[in-house]
């Protein structure tokens, strides 16, 4: 039962992309290119995205996390870690490169294979390789250094 | 490359964001968990840290299935323009792959669930990653 409403919570989740434009690469390229401004090209929808995603969750999750628990866990694993390090500032970066390059991020990525699209699947397969890779170096004690294990972040 | 023009929808981009932020209200109500897909995506592989593999799996298969809701519902799907070649949405993949589980989150986690926490890494990471896009961007398009 707890799987089949994370189906459903996954499939409002893609819903909700598909609606609001974020599924397409060519809408959130427009929306970071913002010397588009001047010629008029430039859409600004994603921010209304943006604001409408955090507005809903900013209200919800302050009412969920007074909750003792959550309805099907024992607890809430939310982020522990406070402090920046230099992995909250290069992981972004590079991420930033690839979604400024494709216009994917990982979501709508999955959403665009629902469209058949045999190119995001491309892009969904090297993401996929990305992220083992990322994880795997974060685990290696010699990069202990300048990467924090994977295990100890949540999530 | 010949970029698509796109259309400023504010009405529905509001409404599919307040859909987004509604789905991780929900994840955190029954699993207590961030809705992160790069985190949630990452964990569809072994090494597995718990048992919460199969929910995992049916979060992304929803991700999947959503446009062909969409399409069953109203008939229609709206535009799907990708641009680039394979060598682009390889090297792109793999680089939003490694940096979103790198830098523990990516516009999920980080962008929409972190931001509504409130959290000072989420917002350093959120900015930095806006701006690394917007500038790979002005580099494609306007340098190239």
């Amino acid at each position: 039962m707890v799987v089949v409403l994370q189906f459903a919570i996954g499939l409002v989740f893609g819903v909700g992309l598909v609606i609001s434009g974020m599924s397409d690469p060519a809408k959130v390229l427009n929306f970071l290119d913002l010397a588009a401004i001047g010629s008029g090209s430039w859409d600004p929808s994603l921010a209304f995205v943006m604001a409408g995603a955090v507005a809903v969750t900013f209200v919800g999750f302050a009412s969920v996390l007074k909750w003792p628990r959550p309805l099907s866990a024992e607890t809430f694993h939310l982020p522990i870690r406070r402090k920046l390090d230099l992995r909250i500032v290069s992981g972004p970066v590079i991420f930033g490169l690839g979604w400024g390059l494709a216009g994917f991020c990982p979501g709508p990525a999955f959403t665009a294979l629902g469209f058949g699209s045999g190119a995001a699947a491309m892009f969904v397969a090297a993401m996929l390789a990305g992220m083992l890779l990322a994880r795997w170096l974060a685990n290696r004690p010699w990069l202990s250094a300048v990467a924090t294990p994977t295990h100890q972040f949540e999530p | 490359m010949i970029n698509a023009a796109t259309t400023f929808t504010p009405v529905a981009s509001l409404a599919g964001g307040a859909l987004i932020g509604l789905a991780a209200v929900l994840l955190m109500a029954l699993t207590g968990r961030i809705a992160g897909v790069s985190g949630i995506a990452v964990r569809l592989f072994p090494p597995y840290a718990d048992g919460e593999l199969a929910g995992r799996i049916a979060f992304v298969a929803g991700l999947v299935a959503a446009p062909v809701v969409v399409m069953v519902a109203t008939g229609s799907l709206p535009a799907l323009t990708i641009q680039g070649d394979a060598v682009i949405l390889v090297v792109g993949g793999f680089l939003v792959g490694f940096g979103s589980v790198w830098g523990n989150g990516c516009t999920s986690g980080h962008g929409v669930c972190g931001l509504a926490r409130l959290s000072l890494r989420s917002l350093v990471a959120t900015m930095t990653f806006m701006a690394a896009a917007m500038a790979t961007v002005f580099v494609a398009r306007h340098l190239g």
